[in-house]
């Protein structure tokens, strides 16, 4: 027998599990920094959305028009406020995508990190990169003097559009989970351009053929971008725009952690 | 408190030491295939031992058991007296795998980095780097290292949280020859210090120089368990060889040992089980000359053990799965 059994074992009794599953904020840190390296998820998120503000919120013929407590540049801005956050969110969450096609999910399964943990960094890291994109399509508001409406709603509206974008992480979770990593960015950019045109963020659902506006209105972003518009149009709120975010926030979610489950089943 | 719990450590340690490996009966299933078939395993502290077998014999499927990626279709397995997940958690336990496993946009600093910041305890990235000897290419992607550095930075992660048991699984696989041995002397120096290893391979020679303990595995289960020497002797001995002219096999018959006698005009071959007492008998009591002692080589046992021909096995699948 082979067996060299030594006299006294390792002592492990100082050995402990971490706290909260792992969490902490050099992964989060390091998340953010991942996600910001890609240049191509920063212009798309970031730049695309000041681009199209600059472009459509200023224009002379109605930027200045009112619309409801402001004016229209304002009501643009929103839109596309809105647009960035979802793009980010969900690109953000999408990465699982790319993790899991690299093994690095796998790996992570060798570390403390509960799978709790890992979807809370993945949630925040997303909440982040829709901060900046709600902040710079904000900013280029600002600095731009034609987008009007009180403080206190400007200020009400842009947490509304970042809280909203969570929506969209759930999102971007399910289909990094559901498509395999090859051509999920592709494949999300057609994705959120046909929902944002469903949601009226480029064209108001109002302006579609009544068949299409029947669709449109269950699509993910009709309700959310309805409820951002709320404060700036005054007209209060629809019940129906809030079953739809509901709606498609338990989807969302239910699908991800479904998804995810089964990624890491121990088989 | 403090020093009821070192109390306990050190009597743990002297009563029952907890074994590093602990598998009882394990089987493991893929719906019809039976990928394990019944592993009783057990593996002390500061052991390195190899799990040697052919593709498909079952090292994959019960590594991951140990890691509690998976789970086993019965049987008990204990790493470290615990559920293996809870040894992960703790950092009793960590794995250096195949492939994958990094992220290529990360640099290899920020990957240890990422992984340290998950432990409760662990060694600071700049030690792992040095440990593994990739120090010059912390600031490197990923992507962009070789596949040696890559492995090299697997290792690296492994180290981080200073665990008692290190697990590979085909560390190895798709190095050059100097990479292979660079690593391993990584791997050995380390090992000095007390770790356990276990580790997988179908490099017979890898097993043969770096383990201390050899398990060969064949269709899920254990066929040999022992040091390389014993693995060979146990494949059929070695082959006594001498001159030793004008002698018939019917007069070495009873040669101490011998399986089989085999005469080839002057010189003898006597395969033995034990090749002492036939060698001192043919030089005392014969006057062979020119004598030699052969051992079958690691591959030829790993062949002998192993690779027994399919029409049996089969056979033995058909029967076991009525």
């Amino acid at each position: 027998m082979s067996v060299t059994s030594p006299a006294v074992g390792p002592d492990i009794s100082h050995r402990r599990a971490p706290a909260l599953g792992g969490f902490n904020l050099t992964v989060l840190k390091l998340e953010i920094r991942r996600l910001t390296r890609n240049r191509r998820t920063v212009i798309i998120a970031i730049v695309l959305p000041v681009v199209f503000f600059l472009l459509f919120g200023l224009n002379k013929a109605y930027a200045l028009d009112k619309d409801g407590h402001g004016n229209v540049s304002a009501f643009v801005m929103i839109s596309l406020a809105l647009y960035g956050a979802v793009i980010a969110t969900t690109f953000a969450g999408a990465m699982v995508s790319m993790e899991r096609a690299q093994g690095w999910s796998r790996q992570l399964r060798l570390t403390p990190l509960s799978p709790v943990a890992y979807i809370a960094i993945k949630i925040l890291t997303a909440l982040t990169l829709g901060a900046c994109s709600v902040a710079a399509v904000n900013i280029a508001g600002l600095v731009t003097h034609k987008a009007s409406m009180p403080v206190g709603l400007w200020i009400a509206t842009g947490f509304s559009v970042w809280i909203g974008s969570l929506l969209f992480a759930a999102f971007g979770l399910f289909l990094g989970y559901l498509l395999p990593a090859e051509n999920v960015l592709q494949l999300l950019g057609l994705i959120l351009a046909l929902l944002s045109f469903a949601g009226g963020l480029f064209i108001p659902v109002s302006q579609f053929a009544a068949g299409v506006r029947d669709i449109a209105k269950w699509t993910p972003l009709y309700g959310l971008n309805q409820l951002v518009h709320t404060p700036l149009l005054g007209n209060g709120v629809d019940w129906t725009w809030v079953v739809n975010v509901i709606a498609w926030l338990i989807i969302f979610t239910s699908g991800a952690v479904w998804l995810m489950r089964r990624d890491t089943a121990r088989v | 408190m403090t020093a009821t719990s070192t109390d306990m450590g050190s009597r743990r340690g002297q009563d029952s030491a907890p074994l590093a490996v602990d598998l009882v009966g394990i089987h493991k299933n893929f719906g019809p295939v039976r990928a394990v078939r019944g592993v009783d395993l057990k593996v002390a502290s500061g052991e390195i031992v190899a799990i040697l077998g052919p593709n498909g014999a079952g090292k994959t499927s019960t590594i991951d058991i140990i890691l509690g990626l998976s789970q086993p279709s019965s049987g008990h397995v204990s790493v470290y007296g615990m559920q293996p997940r809870q040894a992960v958690n703790r950092g009793l336990v960590s794995a250096v795998m195949q492939t994958g496993g990094l992220l290529r946009d990360l640099t290899v600093y920020e990957t240890l980095e990422y992984t340290a910041s998950l432990f409760a305890h662990s060694q600071s990235p700049r030690e792992a780097l040095e440990s593994a000897g990739i120090a010059q290419i912390a600031d490197r992607r990923v992507g962009k290292c070789s596949g040696g550095e890559q492995q090299r930075l697997r290792f690296a992660m492994a180290l981080l949280s200073d665990p008692e048991l290190l697990v590979l699984d085909e560390p190895t696989s798709g190095m050059d020859v100097e990479g292979r041995r660079s690593f391993w002397a990584a791997i050995r120096k380390d090992a000095e210090q007390g770790r356990t290893v276990f580790f997988a391979t179908h490099y017979l020679e890898e097993a043969d120089a770096y383990a201390d303990r050899i398990v060969l595995l064949r269709h899920g289960l254990i066929v040999a368990d022992g040091t390389a020497a014993e693995i060979k002797a146990k494949a059929g001995g070695r082959t006594v060889r001498a001159t030793l002219p004008g002698v018939t096999e019917a007069e070495l018959a009873d040669v101490p040992g011998a399986d089989s006698v085999e005469v080839r005009g002057d010189t003898v071959l006597v395969q033995s089980s034990d090749s002492d007492a036939t060698a001192r008998y043919l030089l005392t009591r014969t006057s062979a000359r020119d004598l030699e002692i052969a051992a079958r080589g690691i591959e030829e046992a790993f062949l002998a053990l192993t690779g027994d021909d399919e029409a049996a096995n089969s056979a033995a699948g058909t029967g076991e799965s009525e």
